[in-house]
């Protein structure tokens, strides 16, 4: 019940008819030698972490540690309750809950790497949004969580999730590529157009650097993760309506990956170059913690 | 841990902001403790590369602290562990060492000392993703990530001390998945260190140390 790439994901699931969420669970329950219970219950555990993180700082906005976000969660969510949100429902509510996850981690709270820490918000933001906007159970949102894995081992297995390797579009990327593949089968979409979701977000992403302030995880990290809601949800769209992708998920993590591996080391997390390196960043690191 | 589970990609459920430098932080911390005897009366971290020069802004002053105290990834008194361990009496002191290179990027030394007055340092390397590994013990290079139920015989480089270890291991049914044996030089200390899937065998250690040339043996559960 393995699978080494894409390719072979969706011959899997062609094989055994059922969806990229069940492929994984099936996987993790061999190779981990543990049972569907077992495996469905942590899974939930994660759940309730991601949620906890998502809507605590709606209330409560902490500062960071290093003192450049905090208190934008609230923000975003009291002006879409005044009506004034341009992005429509479900988006305003997973850029909301994507910067809130963001909020919790850069101050010590607990979060669910998902697949870092630094893009944590995107996975939750996406799915929590659209638990919200289609009445999704959670034990659907289990399920989407195993689909998101699946993606995201792929490119942990066959290219990278770090920043430091392959700048901001391997963790973002990646979380994003999980998030749309995961809201396509939510929303009742086949295997094939999970992964050209994926497929879409890595394309959009493509060569984005890791150039966080100060070196922290914080900013521009927290914006990202909002950005990532945004890409995940337009191409979980784009799949849905049927649009197909030239260029496979497998070829496309392979792009990714080189991209990454050219990107200067200046812009893979060592904040020295990038947003990092910009007159008004070095100013106020001078005071950061 | 040969596979990449879906947990390890929607995983670890840890306290920000850094899988490196705060959830590994605490995981290197929270081996070493379990490689004293408590209780632990004071401890020194050096702090290398990455870590030396960020620290303070990702939590891993506070994240090694905390898993100084036993602390896992996902606790959330690692916030509060200065305060913690003032009311439990450890003294403990950060030193960054940004100007050594020649180690990998987050890299820290730990100099534990217990209430008995015994000293242990250990040096361990965040990987990323809140991966770890031990790389020296009290000087001796060494190698193991916690990742596996681990044993560590502390013994004199003799001959016949490999054999009893797999006799003992051997005859509760252990199933060995590595061990190596590291020694600083021939003859001096050594340190066999074996891996295995599964739980430690309850008191397996005093079997472990019936034999005269093992000085001590640490026990580290994932």
């Amino acid at each position: 019940m393995d699978f080494k790439s894409a390719k072979e994901l969706l011959a899997l699931c062609r094989r055994e008819q059922c969806p990229i969420s069940e492929i994984m669970r099936r996987r993790e329950c061999v190779l981990g030698e543990t049972t569907r219970d077992v495996a469905d219950h942590r899974m939930a555990r994660a759940l309730e972490i991601m949620r906890a993180s998502a809507t605590q700082p709606l209330k409560n906005p902490v500062k960071s540690m290093g003192g450049l976000i905090g208190g934008e969660a609230k923000k975003l969510s009291h002006h879409a309750a005044k009506g004034k949100a341009i992005c429509g429902d479900i988006l305003a509510r997973a850029i909301t809950y994507a910067v809130a996850v963001l909020e919790v981690n850069a101050s010590m709270g607990l979060i669910v790497a998902a697949p870092t820490a630094g893009s944590s918000g995107v996975v939750p933001g996406v799915l929590l949004a659209m638990q919200d906007c289609y009445k999704i159970s959670d034990s659907r949102l289990v399920d989407a969580l195993f689909n998101a894995g699946a993606v995201g081992y792929l490119a942990m297995r066959n290219a990278t999730v770090s920043g430091a390797v392959g700048g901001c579009q391997a963790e973002m990327g990646v979380a994003a590529a999980m998030a749309a593949s995961a809201a396509v089968e939510l929303m009742g979409g086949a295997p094939e157009q999970c992964l050209d979701a994926a497929s879409t977000v890595l394309m959009n992403m493509l060569g984005l650097v890791c150039d966080p302030v100060g070196g922290l995880v914080e900013y521009p990290c927290q914006n990202r993760n909002a950005a990532g809601a945004a890409n995940a949800l337009v191409a979980a769209e784009m799949a849905l309506s049927g649009i197909r992708q030239l260029i496979p998920f497998d070829e496309m993590l392979d792009t990714m990956y080189a991209v990454g591996r050219r990107i200067p080391l200046d812009l893979r997390e060592t904040a020295l170059g990038g947003c990092a390196a910009a007159p008004s960043a070095c100013e106020r690191c001078a005071q950061c913690g | 841990m040969s596979y990449i589970s879906v947990f390890d990609v929607l995983g670890p459920n840890m306290i920000g902001p850094s899988s490196s430098h705060t959830a590994g932080a605490a995981v290197i911390a929270f081996l070493a403790h379990k490689m004293i005897v408590p209780p632990l009366k004071k401890v020194d971290f050096i702090l290398y590369g990455s870590f030396a020069k960020t620290y303070h802004g990702h939590g891993t002053d506070r994240a090694l602290l905390g898993g100084m105290m036993g602390f896992g990834t996902d606790d959330v008194r690692i916030r509060d562990s200065f305060q913690i361990a003032a009311e439990r009496g450890l003294a403990y002191r950060f030193t960054p060492c940004a100007d050594v290179t020649d180690v990998h990027p987050n890299t820290v030394d730990i100099r534990m000392e217990n209430a008995a007055g015994q000293v242990m340092t250990i040096r361990g390397e965040s990987l990323g993703g809140g991966k770890v590994r031990i790389t020296r013990i009290n000087g001796v290079s060494v190698d193991f990530t916690g990742a596996y139920s681990t044993i560590i015989v502390v013994q004199q480089d003799k001959p016949g001390v490999v054999a009893h270890i797999t006799k003992v291991l051997s005859d509760r049914g252990v199933n060995i998945a590595f061990m190596r044996l590291f020694r600083e030089e021939k003859g001096h200390t050594a340190y066999t260190i074996v891996e295995f899937d599964g739980r430690i065998p309850e008191g397996i250690a005093g079997p472990l140390r019936d034999n005269p040339n093992v000085h001590d043996v640490m026990i580290v559960e994932p």
